[in-house]
């Protein structure tokens, strides 16, 4: 008998009460030619024996914490708050399922009405859902969204500034839609090029999707792109990659933008080699009803107790089907919620002086490059938040020399897309400490 | 309720804000502080207004509050059909904590990264062992994306031979995630109606194919009422001899692993909820993990990267041509795949087994126990899950969601209700593996203490629940005038 | 339960008056007993050209959506407005305040619909079912 299964008196009188004689008979229903001989897998281990097996996962890692990580590229080192974690252990939270019984789950449903309200507030938009998987298939919702209430237009003008996987997502998606997409270059500041987009826009664009900051981590012209957009009469979509730059740069919500969408793991969720991180989808109040995922509102009980519940239910899959808003049914629930406690211990001060902080780190950096002869920005005239790329031909070669150093320079923009100027993109967060930002600059000028 | 009272007082955390209260500290910052208005112009912003201000210790107050009043798995019994609410084992918790996997960044090079590969092989590896299918797929984050995932791989499939098949067929008895996902991979689903018996109707299945023009059928394996789809074999058959796919819903997978090969019943693609089957936790809404099983002719269409074993070396390879591409950002949702790893191990072969013979001895322990007091719509032999219906208490006015919510003052969440459609007033429990008969009998002697009360005073029934934080909620105010955000 | 004899009723459940060449549409007390508490109700836009039996719309309660079909073919010309914010109407005063759309028709576009008789047992079938 496991450890996490009834014992062998359960199983008796169990089988006593049903009136078989062994579990066996239980499984008649399925022919024998189904039946799987054995499994090909080894005895179940103790908890010593699992640990020992992870141990020797973990050990074959080096993790960015041996070393000085200037790492970005769509994942992000920030502060880690130890409540967090604290917090999203308890059972209570992490073992609950998804609160569709509102009066036995009010932790859970007020814990995402406070994170709706956190992501309205930091998006400037009306309304937001309780997450989605992540960054990329945010992008993927917020242009669905955007051709179902466009009607009957079929395409979406994309810049070409968006990151690589995230608009690999979307061809992946849009293909099996019919929704063409037409890309548009940046300019010479590494931002869209707004004549090119005023060229691409049309009477048949359904949604215009910039990223600002971009995979250059260049600020793109918000206002500029949601005047383009409403003037063909498409949605303005905003992809939002490193979340805490919301602190520090207004918010496509404040030009008009129909939809900010993008990732919040840069608010402490932790790298996981990929996943899982948190998706979010913030939008006007007109569009509500197209929104995709789960949405808690506000209502009163019986007793005329403020209760939150699970509501405007019917555009999701289990009541509307194949003409559901979206395919979604599990989200991301539970890094919302410990996405919801870190922006709680930030607040309104800490969202903005943890921006400000990368912010100045990231300059101070730049600055050092600008100062040096052998060092070069590729997009100089472009503003940005904490990421930029540094211009060179070689960027994986130099990546390697840096590692040898304890340096994780950056991310090679080549290893993202061959389409992107060469180089390293450079993440600099408050994380990083002023020496290891100086170790950086000597080595990429002696390595240069 | 637990504990001392605080509901009256608790409210949002935005309600909780002092000003200059802090709940953080940030290194010291030793580089100039930039004027942001210098370097980003226009684009600059200042405080957000309504952030809230709080101390630590307000933040860990309020959210321990909050939990107070959920229920939750490890508390007892969440008898939801097709939802596999098994025991979330706390190893589980620490290895995917482990610093050398949660702090990994997955643009990190390979040779910094081969136990991260290593890992997600071995998991490959033991769900083809579960399956007997071909490949794994890790990348979609959830049990939809994995049946998105799926059934682009079958368009692709389709398109390769030059082949544009519109129609996918799927029974009424399934999750609406089936005909969402396929609407969403471009297709068009055309409902079969189930035989009497809850199953799929061979004929209906035979006529459909025919006519032309089905790229593929998605059934569910056991069916969403809990029985097993008897011909799903020949199901299988019939599509491949006119060139379609079979996609089976693996919502139910934890009826039959180590007892059953998908791969034997022909499936094609089959997604692998890890948060049912392979105890990750619910979360309250996920995260949750989707991994594809596919057969060899789908194979060339899974999404890249793969992992990819060399000799002692794990790489991520994006050398497949005919690729659906990416389904979502980087490789998956790494974390749930250790713990789902960490299970399949504490488990090991002779533990998977007992989990599915668990699972179907505790459901059928719980039908012997109901069928007294609660209508079995369909009598076909149950493997892990049951369904009831309401029509015995409906004769004194009282419903499924009564019940439901009478349930939870008895200190147990309520069985899935409403579902699957083909049931009016469905309730569908499946207990799993995770609990004894004294869990168990709890449940049963509730149910049939709110049977009776049904007969003998149904207004307690439709008054519940009183026990809980709230009572029912007010739903179509909620709907109507839809308050989604807290404001000042 | 007696329909209303002014108006003509369709298998899907909606009522259809129609005065001269202006018919006005909506859901009959059945329907909205099945479907619960209105939430929502989306119509179709003024002007657009409508056959006889397509979906021109959708109501809403919390725990289902039923799609609108067209009785009668026409052209749409006026929505009831007071619906976005009482959707509430279409339970309290199905026959009445609840009404869905109302449009512009050619003559015998009520071919093929019950009576108020032959609509009560149709649903009383229906019931039994």
């Amino acid at each position: 008998m496991h450890r996490y299964q009834a014992g062998a008196a359960d199983r008796r009188a169990m089988l006593d009460a049903i009136g078989v004689g062994s579990v066996e008979e239980l499984f008649a229903s399925i022919p024998e030619r189904l039946r799987l001989a054995d499994l090909p897998l080894p005895v179940g281990a103790s908890e010593d024996e699992v640990r020992r097996e992870f141990w020797g996962y973990a050990l074959r890692n080096v993790t960015p914490d041996c070393a000085a990580s200037f790492m970005g590229a769509g994942v992000y080192r920030h502060t880690v708050p130890a409540v967090a974690d604290a917090l999203v252990q308890r059972g209570e939270f992490f073992t609950a399922y998804t609160p569709y019984q509102p009066e036995v789950s009010q932790g859970t449903l007020q814990a995402i009405f406070e994170f709706q309200t956190f992501v309205c507030q930091l998006t400037e938009q009306d309304v937001a859902n309780a997450s989605l998987y992540d960054g990329a298939t945010a992008v993927v919702e917020a242009v669905l969204l955007a051709h179902r209430v466009a009607g009957a237009r079929g395409r979406v003008v994309v810049a070409a500034s968006l990151h690589p996987d995230t608009r690999r997502v979307l061809d992946t998606y849009c293909a099996a839609q019919g929704i063409e997409v037409t890309t548009v270059p940046w300019d010479r500041a590494g931002r869209v090029d707004r004549e090119a987009l005023a060229r691409a826009v049309g009477a048949d664009v359904c949604a215009v999707v910039v990223q600002s900051p971009n995979v250059f981590g260049v600020v793109e012209p918000l206002p500029v792109v949601a005047e383009l957009a409403r003037g063909c009469g498409a949605l303005a979509i905003q992809a939002v990659a490193e979340a805490t730059s919301l602190g520090l740069l207004v918010p496509g919500g404040r030009y008009g933008f129909d939809v900010v969408c993008g990732d919040l793991q840069a608010f402490g969720v932790p790298a996981s080699f990929g996943g899982p991180h948190v998706g979010f989808l913030a939008t006007k109040q007109q569009h509500v009803r197209q929104m995709p995922g789960r949405l808690v509102g506000e209502t009163v009980d019986r007793c005329g107790r403020r209760a939150y519940v699970l509501t405007l239910a019917t555009r999701e899959q289990h009541i509307r089907r194949a003409k559901a808003t979206s395919n979604i049914c599990t989200n991301h629930g539970l890094m919302a919620l410990y996405v919801t406690i870190v922006l709680s211990l930030l607040g309104k001060r800490g969202v903005r002086e943890l921006a400000l902080a990368s912010h100045s780190l990231a300059e101070f950096v730049k600055a050092g490059v600008r100062s040096s002869a052998k060092l070069t920005l590729a997009f100089p005239d472009g503003p940005t938040y904490n990421e930029f790329l540094l211009r060179h031909d070689d960027p994986e070669g130099v990546l390697a020399r840096l590692r040898q150093e304890g340096i994780l320079a950056g991310v090679a923009s080549t290893r993202l897309s061959p389409d992107l100027p060469p180089g390293i993109l450079v993440a600099v967060t408050e994380q990083n400490t002023r020496e290891e930002c100086v170790r950086l600059l000597q080595a990429l000028e002696r390595v240069s | 309720m637990t504990g001392h009272d605080t509901r009256a007082k608790e409210g949002l955390i935005f309600e909780r804000s002092s000003p200059g209260r802090v709940g953080y500290q940030l290194p010291r910052l030793e580089v100039p502080l930039v004027d942001p208005a210098a370097t980003l112009g226009e684009a600059a912003r200042g405080e957000i207004e309504d952030l809230p201000e709080v101390s630590e210790v307000d933040v860990v107050r309020h959210f321990t509050r909050l939990s107070k009043w959920n229920y939750s798995l490890d508390e007892g019994l969440y008898p939801l059909g097709s939802c596999t609410m098994k025991y979330n084992p706390r190893i589980n918790e620490e290895l995917a904590r482990l610093p050398g996997l949660a702090h990994l960044h997955p643009l990190q090079p390979e040779d910094q990264v081969q136990g991260a590969l290593a890992l997600m092989w071995e998991l490959e590896q033991a769900l083809v062992a579960i399956t007997g299918m071909a490949r794994v797929t890790l990348q979609p984050a959830a049990g939809a994306h994995g049946e998105l995932t799926g059934m682009l791989m079958i368009r692709k499939a389709l398109e390769a031979r030059g082949e544009r098949r519109r129609v996918v067929l799927v029974p009424d008895s399934a999750h609406g995630t089936n005909p969402a996902s396929a609407v969403f991979a471009g297709f068009e689903v055309v409902e079969l109606a189930s035989t009497a018996e809850g199953t799929l109707d061979m004929e209906a299945v035979r006529r459909a194919v025919a006519e032309g023009g089905v790229a593929a059928l998605m059934a569910t394996v056991p069916n969403t009422l809990g029985v097993f789809e008897p011909a799903i074999a020949e199901v299988a058959k019939i599509l491949h001899d006119a060139g379609a796919f079979l996609y089976l819903d693996g919502a139910n997978l934890n009826a039959f692993v180590g007892v059953a090969s998908p791969g034997a019943m022909g499936a094609d693609a089959l997604h692998i909820n890890l948060h049912k089957t392979f105890s990750t936790p619910h979360g309250g809404g996920g995260p949750g993990a989707g991994p594809v099983a596919v057969s060899a002719a789908l194979e060339p269409f899974l999404p890249v990267p793969t992992v990819e074993r060399q000799g002692d070396r794990f790489v991520l390879a994006y050398d497949r041509p005919a690729s659906i591409g990416k389904v979502r950002g980087f490789y998956g949702n790494f974390a749930m795949l250790v713990r789902a790893l960490a299970y399949i191990r504490s488990l090991g072969r002779d533990g998977l087994r007992s989990m599915a013979e668990g699972a179907v001895l505790a459901a059928n322990y719980l039908r012997k126990g109901l069928e007294g007091d609660y209508h079995l719509p369909y009598r076909g032999a149950s493997l892990h899950e049951v369904v009831f219906d309401d029509s015995r208490q409906k004769a004194f006015g009282v419903t499924n969601i009564d019940i439901a919510k009478r349930l939870l003052d008895y200190g147990f969440h309520a069985p899935t209700m409403s579902f699957p459609l083909i049931v009016h007033g469905a309730m569908m429990i499946e207990p799993t593996e995770s609990f004894g008969v004294d869990e168990l009998d709890a449940f049963v002697r509730a149910m049939r203490e709110i049977a009776r009360e049904a007969r003998e005073t149904p207004e307690v029934v439709k008054q519940a629940p009183v026990t809980t934080p709230v009572a029912r909620l007010d739903e179509v105010r909620a709907a109507r005038s839809p308050i989604l955000r807290w404001r000042r | 339960m007696a329909e209303p004899n002014d108006r003509l009723y369709s298998e899907s459940h909606e009522w259809v008056r129609i005065e001269g060449t202006t018919a006005t549409v909506g859901i009959t007390q059945y329907a909205q007993e099945q479907l619960g508490d209105v939430v929502f109700v989306e119509l179709p836009a003024v002007g657009r050209g409508v056959a006889k039996g397509e979906a021109i719309g959708t109501i809403e309660s919390v725990k289902a959506v039923s799609e609108l079909f067209s009785p009668v073919a026409g052209t749409v010309s006026a929505v009831n407005a007071e619906l976005e914010s009482r959707p509430e109407l279409v339970n309290q005063d199905p026959y009445g305040g609840g009404w869905l759309v109302r449009l512009e028709v050619a003559a015998g576009a009520a071919e093929g619909l019950m009576d108020a008789a032959a609509y009560e047992r149709f649903v009383a079938e229906e019931g039994a079912h």
